[in-house]
């Protein structure tokens, strides 16, 4: 198996996202079947061939860099779960140790 | 006249300009559509007030004589655009609770064109799927399951759109098309469905799934009724780097012209083995009537054709864990609380996502990872070259390529859920086009044995739309695919 449970635990940890640890096997499986079948990409030699980021159909415009808008703050925090201050509100995360 | 939710775009539009009918009337009895049909769940949120007050103000411009492009035309719009003040949530549960402060370039557009808004539809999770059986508002109803009494999907993600066109609860749709969201739809709905060149739409203010692959397009019931949204949402906008610099050209501008002489590419490669027969002879069918109307068939090599699908979901399931980052319960949609910040992040995304979303973001995480970069990810960006590469070689020959739209007709709610490649497998003919960047269209040519609708799509090189639109016309009339339905 290319993803073991451990694998399972060390991608969920990067992705924050909470996985039970009866769902590993499961995802272990499904993981690797999916890269598996993916293994097939490697038929082709692409030692020569450049990667394709983008097929956007202009290069990155310029612009000055001037502020051109803002001032939003009420808007950007209609959303917010919490919020206090103008600001977002977010579990402690200094040590008071 | 007939009934006002069978009409096209291009019939309503007409009636419109001769008082036929009033915008507030097209609205209404759309809006009555919508009621009669909530069985199917196409519209995971409805908006009537939205929708009559823009009818409305269309009735005053149109008696005004200051009619625009698509004045009074009653639009259903994908989940995943953002509209201000209005249910935007890519039908997840993460984005609990979230109204835009903003509009998304699209429907601003739509909009300012005179576009009057419906409510927005349901889709496969974050446009995950090919079913729009992954949706947290639960699954949509491919309105051709009623004529055979069984409950199919409308194909995804964008199913509710595909199938309020093809219930006629809304005379066009907006939609997005990351590997085939569009089209795959619109066949197995029966509906024409069009995937413009990647740039030509703005992609602000769209949720963003796999952002050098999404680009949003259309729904109508006909060719040219694509081509009149196309022209209301696509053009430049300096909020997306990504978007086709100029003016947009006239997209119906060649429609009604003849294509004797024009070359029609068939790649030989997407006649894999195990292609049902249905779809075979639809595609030869399809081809002939090409033929007839005076094209050149063309046989073609897309040598790489066989790897595109492995390549889409190695490259966009990446893009999409880089994307749905944004996703922590802290600045909009759901929280769920946690002793730390990493618990919080954990416990909110753990409950926000369902099992596709999860899924891929697992994936793309691992491919992206320290380790593993080179053998997946740099891989298939080294492969979306050679797709790419196909496909500028093949149109220094031909004019536009054929293909069917789906490997199958549309399959039963449940089916194909037990692993996720046999659902993947639903892309297998849309998602080379995606990779390349192409616009390429979906239209409805005939039946299965179970009188359900197979599409064929046709391809162009980047910025042909209105040559691809020219060509789908006159397959469009060949087929009369009207005539086939009882």
């Amino acid at each position: 198996m290319k993803i073991d449970e451990d694998t399972v635990t060390k991608i969920a940890k990067l992705a924050r996202i909470k996985v039970a640890d009866d769902e590993k096997a499961h995802y272990a499986k499904e993981l690797t079947a999916i890269l598996d079948w993916a293994e097939q990409l490697q038929e082709l030699n692409t030692d020569d061939t450049p990667m394709m980021t983008s097929v956007a159909y202009n290069t990155l415009p310029m612009r000055e860099d001037n502020v051109s808008d803002g001032g939003y703050t009420k808007e950007i925090l209609s959303n917010a779960p919490q919020s206090d201050f103008d600001c977002f509100v977010v579990p402690k995360v200094v040590d008071q140790g | 006249m007939s009934k006002l939710t069978e009409l096209t775009i291009e019939e309503a539009l007409e009636g419109l300009k001769n008082k036929e009918l009033s915008a507030k009337d097209l609205a209404r009895a759309h809006l009555d559509a919508m009621e009669e049909h909530r069985d199917l769940n196409s519209f995971i949120t409805e908006t009537p007030e939205i929708a009559l007050q823009q009818a409305d103000e269309a009735d005053k411009r149109i008696a005004a004589g200051e009619a625009k492009l698509l004045d009074g035309i009653p639009i259903a719009v994908k989940d995943l655009f953002c509209t201000k003040g209005v249910h935007s949530q890519s039908c997840s549960h993460i984005l609990d609770g979230f109204k835009p402060e903003y509009e998304s370039s699209v429907t601003q557009k739509l909009f300012d064109n005179g576009g009057v808004m419906l409510g927005k539809t349901n889709m496969d999770e974050m446009a995950m799927g090919s079913a729009t059986t992954n949706s947290y508002y639960g699954a949509c109803k491919n309105p051709w399951g009623k004529k055979i009494g069984v409950d199919l999907v409308p194909g995804g993600s964008s199913g509710g759109s595909a199938a309020a066109v093809s219930a006629n609860l809304a005379l066009g749709a907006l939609g997005s098309d990351t590997g085939g969201s569009i089209r795959q739809p619109a066949a197995f709905c029966g509906v024409t469905g069009m995937k413009p060149t990647y740039g030509r739409c703005s992609r602000w203010g769209m949720i963003a799934f796999a952002s050098s692959l999404d680009q949003a397009g259309t729904f109508g019931k006909t060719v040219k009724d694509n081509a009149l949204l196309l022209q209301a949402i696509a053009g430049h906008d300096p909020k997306d780097s990504t978007s086709i610099p100029g003016d947009i050209p006239d997209f119906s501008s060649m429609i009604g012209q003849d294509i004797k002489g024009k070359k029609i590419g068939i790649p030989k490669e997407y006649n894999a083995a195990g292609m049902p027969e249905e779809i075979s002879e639809l595609w030869k069918e399809g081809a002939k009537m090409l033929e007839k109307e005076g094209a050149e068939i063309v046989e073609i090599s897309l040598p790489h054709t066989k790897f595109a699908l492995p390549t889409y979901y190695i490259i966009a399931p990446a893009e999409a864990s880089s994307n749905l980052a944004r996703y922590d319960g802290v600045r909009y949609g759901l929280r769920v609380e946690g002793k730390t910040l990493d618990e919080m992040y954990e416990n909110t995304r753990a409950e926000g996502f369902g099992a596709e979303v999860k899924r891929r973001i697992m994936i793309g995480t691992y491919v992206l990872s320290a380790g593993y970069y080179d053998a997946y990810y740099k891989k298939a960006q080294k492969v979306r070259t050679l797709i790419y590469n196909d496909f500028h070689s093949a149109f220094a020959n031909v004019d536009a390529i054929l293909t069917p739209t789906t490997p199958s007709e549309a399959f039963k709610i449940g089916e194909k859920q037990d692993d996720p490649i046999t659902m993947y497998l639903n892309d297998l003919f849309t998602v080379a086009a995606s990779l390349a960047g192409l616009p390429s269209i979906s239209l409805p040519i005939g039946l299965s044995k179970n009188k359900l609708p197979l599409g064929l799509q046709l391809i162009t090189a980047p910025m042909q739309e209105e040559k691809l639109f020219n060509i789908a016309h006159v397959l469009e009339s060949a087929a009369d695919f009207k005539s086939k339905i009882d």
